[in-house]
């Protein structure tokens, strides 16, 4: 779609050649602090996250389960704001060149910093594309269009109730690649079903040739081996944001070694993306 | 008309009122938005429709509310002429029952078996699951957890009723946690549930399907004033939390540019006070539960809560048709205060013998501002969208009296 190669273009394109798939690390920005979030985001790469995905907190983040809405309070309360999460991103490219960083969120953030400024300024800071869980393909002209001109990846969600009508109007304006929802619901709900999401992955991949990576409901390195197994990536959050929501600093409980923890599961998931494909 | 033909033509087919509106939903809920809307398309063309809700509507509801002369409240302010459209004589004692029994009968044609639904004070909970009741549907409705406490005996209403009742505790439990927690069961039961939203928000066709179905309101107060009075009415006032009973009486005469039309917001502890309502005042454009509207919010985009004395007007946004009508100017936009509510209140329950609910005494406080300094010949609506028994036990709170 885009001329120009990206970051993300360039991650798969290498993963390719090894023949490896994509494990793709969300946490969310500031949470459950600035550094400690910094710390994390920072230590992910070495961990064995292939893309990370950050979440810009919203108060009302209606795509999201207990999980992630638990993670935006946390960031929120300590005070992170999209100007500071750009900034964090810009630290992080200062140290990492290559680890492509996905924004997502929510529209309303965006549409208040204002889509130019903020296209330019994510531009700036290393940002290389962007996930808005609620601006469908209906709502292209609000950011999407602007942002794929401004050079950001624009990467759609298609879910199972996308069907073979819509989903050329869902693809015609994505680039990157493709974030398939797994199930009907929300972030962190229970686990997929691995043959329904993979019929659905070809059924994608009949109709592009962007990479597909499927996220909501994986948990565990088991499941993200298998749903590695039928895609090119696989997208874990709430698992991640649960050890932080669980070592964070909380009140009168200190933190307890919440970094080291959350890189752990980090590199037990990429580990179980990255092995040997179990048939 | 200020360069366009019509002030009722919105909205476009993206569902834009001008800026405002549209469909910012997940991938995942915007099939299920364009089969509601292609099947709202077809029952608007269907008699048979339009027949099965007029005959609820007289039936069951009771409808046409009254207009009534409110003659004593007009003697008191000695100006304006004030009639009141009884809407809260409806059954289940508000206009919420309009627009449920519209969206019921729609989930019905497009063979839905499950009922969700928000609420903030609850009238609107009552009425979904009311009109689920009545044809035999499972309901769900979420309702914020600090609502629920203030809001008890609507609780046990729709307890009773058979609705389940789900607590949330998301935000601050009020009514956008309610909808946003309404959405997360929606998009997880995508094939067999219908969503009746309850006031004129959401993603299209929501707020436009909403307005139809309480237009019923308007339609009836311009036939009973003609019968009464031999004219329209001079001015039309109605409280806006959403704006559903607003719109519902605002939007047949939109076109009447002689018509002065007046929202009243709720100004919660004062418009220069972080309590507050008016998000028409206080807020700014921005995007939340699937359109684009005026919103109290921060310099980051993040939502604020609203206050006011009434769980039905402390919603943080306003319907994308009233954005787009104070953006024309076409409607005034103002507040009233708690203070100013529940003056209204007691005042009305004394005159008139009607215990009106806290939403429109907001109305009525404005009522009472501008009424003293017009002409006795000024021929004045207010919309009395609900009654005030849910509030009796809340009213005694605030005036400090121990039930």
């Amino acid at each position: 779609m885009s001329a120009r190669q990206t970051r993300l273009d360039r991650k798969f394109a290498a993963l390719q050649s090894e023949g490896r798939k994509a494990f793709i690390a969300f946490v969310t920005a500031g949470d459950p602090d600035p550094e400690t979030s910094f710390a994390i985001l920072s230590g992910l790469p070495a961990a064995g996250a292939d893309i990370i995905e950050l979440g810009m907190p919203f108060t009302d983040p209606m795509a999201d389960g207990p999980s992630i809405q638990a993670a935006s309070q946390r960031a929120l309360k300590a005070g992170q704001t999209l100007e500071k999460t750009l900034a964090m991103v810009a630290r992080f490219r200062a140290e990492d060149d290559t680890t492509p960083v996905v924004l997502m969120g929510y529209y309303n953030p965006v549409f208040i910093y204002g889509v130019d400024r903020f296209i330019k300024d994510a531009v700036a800071a290393g940002v290389d594309g962007l996930i808005i869980v609620d601006l469908p393909a209906e709502e292209d002209s609000e950011l999407c269009l602007p942002a794929m001109e401004g050079g950001l990846n624009f990467i759609r969600l298609v879910s199972p109730t996308t069907d073979d009508a819509r989903l050329p109007n869902v693809l015609e304006n994505t680039s990157g690649f493709v974030y398939y929802v797994s199930i009907t619901g929300i972030t962190g709900s229970a686990a997929p079903d691995v043959s329904k999401v993979s019929d659905n992955v070809a059924r994608i991949k009949g109709r592009t040739n962007l990479p597909v990576a499927v996220g909501f409901g994986i948990r565990t390195p088991e499941q993200a081996n298998a749903i590695a197994s039928v895609a090119d990536g696989a997208v874990v959050g709430s698992a991640l944001v649960d050890v932080i929501g669980e070592t964070a600093k909380n009140g009168d409980k200190p933190a307890t070694d919440c970094v080291a923890r959350v890189l752990t599961l980090a590199s037990d998931l990429a580990e179980g993306v990255h092995k040997e494909i179990q048939k | 008309m200020d360069g366009q033909n019509s002030y009722r033509a919105g909205p476009d087919e993206k569902g834009r009122f001008g800026h405002y509106g549209g469909r910012f939903v997940a991938e995942t809920l915007m099939p299920l938005i364009l089969d509601l809307e292609a099947a709202y398309k077809a029952a608007q063309a269907d008699p048979a429709f339009e027949a099965e809700l007029i005959d609820l509507q007289t039936h069951y509801v009771g409808r046409p509310s009254p207009l009534y002369f409110a003659e004593r409240l007009t003697e008191h302010f000695g100006g304006a002429k004030i009639y009141l459209k009884r809407d809260e004589l409806n059954h289940t004692g508000s206009h919420k029952i309009n627009n449920c029994l519209g969206q019921i009968l729609l989930a019905r044609r497009m063979g839905k078996t499950r009922i969700i639904a928000e609420t903030g004070a609850g009238q609107h909970g009552v009425a979904v699951a009311t009109a689920a009741a009545r044809f035999g549907l499972p309901c769900t409705v979420f309702m914020g957890a600090t609502d629920m406490e203030r809001q008890k005996p609507n609780v046990f209403r729709m307890k009773l009723l058979g609705a389940d009742i789900r607590p949330v505790t998301s935000g601050s439990g009020t009514l956008k946690d309610a909808m946003n927690e309404a959405l997360r069961d929606w998009v997880t039961n995508v094939e067999n549930t219908f969503y009746i939203i309850g006031t004129v928000a959401g993603p299209h066709p929501y707020p436009a399907m909403v307005r139809d179905f309480q237009s019923i309101i308007g339609k009836e107060v311009r036939e009973q004033m003609l019968d009464r009075e031999g004219r329209l009415p001079d001015s039309l006032v109605a409280c806006i939390g959403g704006g559903s009973n607003a719109m519902g009486l605002f939007h047949p005469f939109l076109d009447d540019s002689d018509i002065r039309i007046i929202g009243v917001e709720a100004g919660g502890l004062g418009l220069e006070t972080p309590d507050h309502a008016a998000s028409l005042a206080g807020g700014l454009p921005g995007v939340l539960h699937g359109n684009r509207t005026y919103l109290l919010q921060d310099d980051d985009g993040q939502i604020i809560e609203g206050h006011s004395i009434s769980a039905g007007l402390d919603y943080p946004g306003i319907g994308p048709e009233h954005a787009f009508l104070r953006d024309a100017g076409r409607v005034e936009y103002v507040s009233a205060t708690d203070a100013e509510a529940l003056e209204a209140f007691q005042l009305i329950t004394r005159l008139e013998g009607i215990i009106p609910a806290l939403e429109p005494s907001h109305a009525l406080a404005h009522v009472g501002k501008i009424a003293p300094d017009l002409p006795r010949d000024h021929l004045m609506v207010m919309n009395m969208c609900g009654r005030g028994d849910k509030d009796v036990f809340a009213v005694a709170e605030h005036l400090k009296v121990d039930l």
